[in-house]
């Protein structure tokens, strides 16, 4: 019976297999071309196939060989800084950098083990009004204070 | 022109007020953010990069490398007083530099690993004003066959210093040329890889994939686990060393300093290779009676001398080939381009300015480094106390600022978030982000040579191994690769790496 032994060779095989996968499936759109005259296709095409013999690689590795666990994922601090993120590129342009950064920041607190709402209201408050002196007065960013969700332009 | 005149050039365009004062803001900003907790080099100069785009080229560049060198000495502050290297040329000075630091010799440490930084920072300048001439010369002459064989050795060679699994690391190029294959074709015009999305037509950011794999990447991994940060105060009057004292750390730092100049010009060389070997040396040779892991000075003082010398002569490649040897000159690169200059033999040539400013302000950023960094001392101690919970807010907003600034455009900032949890997930499975960030700024220009090659070659594969240049390029790079599979180098690698 075949079993996992080398689960970091493993899993990193299989994300890179879906993604030469997802490579494989754009070139089917563009012209390969010959080795004299390359076509737009030719030079990834190669380093597809180079990827999928890569992560077939380590896929067979990780059934012989031995290797670490993957370890804990800390979930909660991933989804919630990832979704920070995308809240400021969401917001920003309706509701204007000080209202879409006072969001992204506080969302992005409570990825901290212990959330300490007043050090977070705290953190909030300094970081917009620094990045309203810095980036908006000092370097001259064209990002308008208050977007138009807000009554602003 | 000879190295004086040229220098002397260089030192018209680095010493104009606006030039000092974007160092002068470089070096403290790369320090105060190099002290902080979980942000090496490479994360401050992608977070700092935006803030440089409306720069001229010259002082964004002036900017850039000031932001390296004082995120490298911040870096070593933080192994000296907390044990924990910023960085990973930092690792070995952390060893014995933070076991003078709990001797209550901490401020010994810190001018040793500031002065020595200083001399080996003078030396590699020279080093770069006389080397880099000559390089680019003979670098004019190569064609695009040449071009291909130079950027394939050093992908390699980035693939044989990665930590870890070898397969792994290929991956991680392959992955990154891929990557920076998405966008329009350079020839034909036919958009790749776009999926349909407008959003895709000039290709992936570079400044968002950098920001997310290393800034953000960085904070979720930080999140891990919580670490508690116990500086080691240090007062100002114990900075200055006894005569003995100084001329113990001569020696080492000389050494260090022809050690970490060589390795730092070699192709995935930079600061991290010369700090290792510079420790094994002094090691084998140190007559100290203190020993190694206890508190020696050499081990402190030839280690950060290796390691500012190689930061310094790895712009060698970068500025002479346009090819990038560790992750931080692919960040320049990357500026540069954004900049509207293509990096390669004719910098020299064509940008004297760019080319001789930059170095002869590596010179004056280092002298400020010097003068800033024993009196701020206390200030450096302070922030490295920060705690993370309020840190990481912080650059998560930075990030957001300065990708969305690059071209106004929400979709940047999701690909950094989208890039961030890549990051994460690599560095968690173990696989390096670096030679994906090297292979992503190459990809265009790699596959740009390779067909050129092709085509004036008629399709003939050969014509890379009939021209010396790129023969011999790709013969040091197939043996660069079978070196570390070999079983017994393999073995000696991982040791090295544990160390």
């Amino acid at each position: 019976m075949l079993s996992i032994r080398n689960p970091k060779d493993f899993f990193t095989g299989i994300l890179l297999l879906v993604t030469a996968a997802l490579f494989a499936y754009g070139l089917t759109e563009l012209q390969i071309g010959t080795a004299y005259r390359m076509g737009p296709g030719y030079f990834p095409m190669v380093l597809t196939g180079l990827l999928i013999v890569f992560s077939v690689v380590l896929i067979i590795n990780g059934f012989i060989t031995d290797g670490e666990a993957i370890g804990e994922i800390p979930w909660r601090a991933l989804i919630i800084i990832t979704a920070s993120i995308v809240l400021y590129g969401a917001t920003l342009k309706g509701l204007g950098l000080v209202l879409a950064l006072a969001l992204t920041v506080l969302l992005s607190t409570f990825a901290a083990e212990k959330w300490d709402a007043k050090a977070a209201i705290g953190v909030t408050i300094v970081l917009v009004a620094a990045s309203v002196a810095i980036f908006v007065q000092g370097l001259g960013l064209p990002l308008s204070l208050f977007g138009p969700w807000v009554g602003g332009y | 022109m000879d190295i004086f005149s040229n220098l002397a050039f260089g030192f018209e365009h680095a010493l104009t007020l606006n030039n000092i004062w974007y160092c002068f803001i470089g070096v403290l900003l790369g320090t105060l953010i190099g002290v902080l907790p979980g942000l090496g080099p490479v994360a401050t100069i992608a977070m700092l990069l935006p803030i440089t785009f409306g720069l001229p080229p010259v002082t964004a560049m002036i900017m850039l490398a000031g932001i390296y060198y004082g995120a490298q000495y911040g870096g070593s502050t933080t192994a000296i007083l907390v044990n924990l290297p910023g960085e990973p040329g930092s690792v070995v000075t952390a060893i014995d530099g933070h076991q003078l630091a709990r001797k209550g010799k901490a401020g010994y440490a810190l001018f040793t690993a500031a002065v020595g930084s200083f001399f080996a920072g003078t030396v590699a300048t020279f080093l770069i004003a006389g080397f880099a001439p000559p390089l680019a010369a003979v670098a004019l002459t190569f064609g695009a066959a040449e071009y291909f064989a130079l950027m394939v050795l050093g992908l390699a060679a980035a693939v044989a210093l990665a930590h870890g699994s070898i397969v792994k690391a290929l991956a991680m190029v392959v992955l990154g040329l891929l990557l920076g294959t998405m966008g329009q074709d350079l020839y034909t015009g036919a958009p790749r890889f776009t999926f349909g999305s407008t959003e895709f037509a000039d290709g992936i950011d570079f400044t968002a994939l950098a920001m997310g794999v290393f800034g953000i990447g960085e904070i979720i991994r930080n999140l891990e686990r919580t670490e508690v940060r116990e500086p080691i105060r240090s007062k100002l009057r114990d900075l200055i060393p006894t005569r003995e004292e100084f001329k113990a750390i001569i020696a080492p730092v000389l050494r260090g300093t022809g050690l970490g100049s060589m390795l730092g010009i070699l192709p995935g060389g930079g600061a991290v290779l010369g700090s290792f070997a510079s420790y094994s040396i002094e090691k084998k040779l140190s007559k100290n009676p203190v020993p190694f892991g206890k508190g020696a000075i050499e081990g402190v003082a030839g280690p950060e001398s290796a390691n500012n010398a190689g930061a310094q002569t790895s712009f060698i490649p970068m500025l002479t080939l346009g090819i990038p040897s560790n992750p931080v000159m692919a960040l320049m690169i990357g500026a540069l381009i954004i900049q509207g200059i293509v990096p390669g033999p004719n910098v020299i040539t064509d940008k004297p300015d760019l080319f001789w400013g930059l170095i002869t302000s590596m010179w004056v950023g280092n002298a400020m480094l010097l003068i800033l960094n024993l009196p701020l001392i206390g200030i450096w101690v302070r922030l490295m106390t920060v705690p993370y919970n309020l840190l990481f807010p912080a650059i998560v907003a930075v990030c957001c600022i300065g990708v969305y600034s690059i071209s106004n455009n929400p979709f940047d900032v999701y690909l950094m978030a989208i890039f961030g949890v890549i990051g994460y997930f690599l560095v968690k499975l173990d696989c390096e982000p670096a030679p994906l960030l090297l292979g992503f700024v190459i990809g265009k220009l790699l596959e740009e040579y390779l067909r050129r090659a092709m085509l004036l070659s008629r399709g003939d594969p050969l014509v890379f191994f009939q021209r010396p240049i790129s023969a011999t390029l790709l013969i040091l790079a197939i043996i660069a690769l079978l070196l570390v599979l070999l079983p017994s180098i393999r073995k000696k690698r991982e040791e090295a790496f544990k160390e």
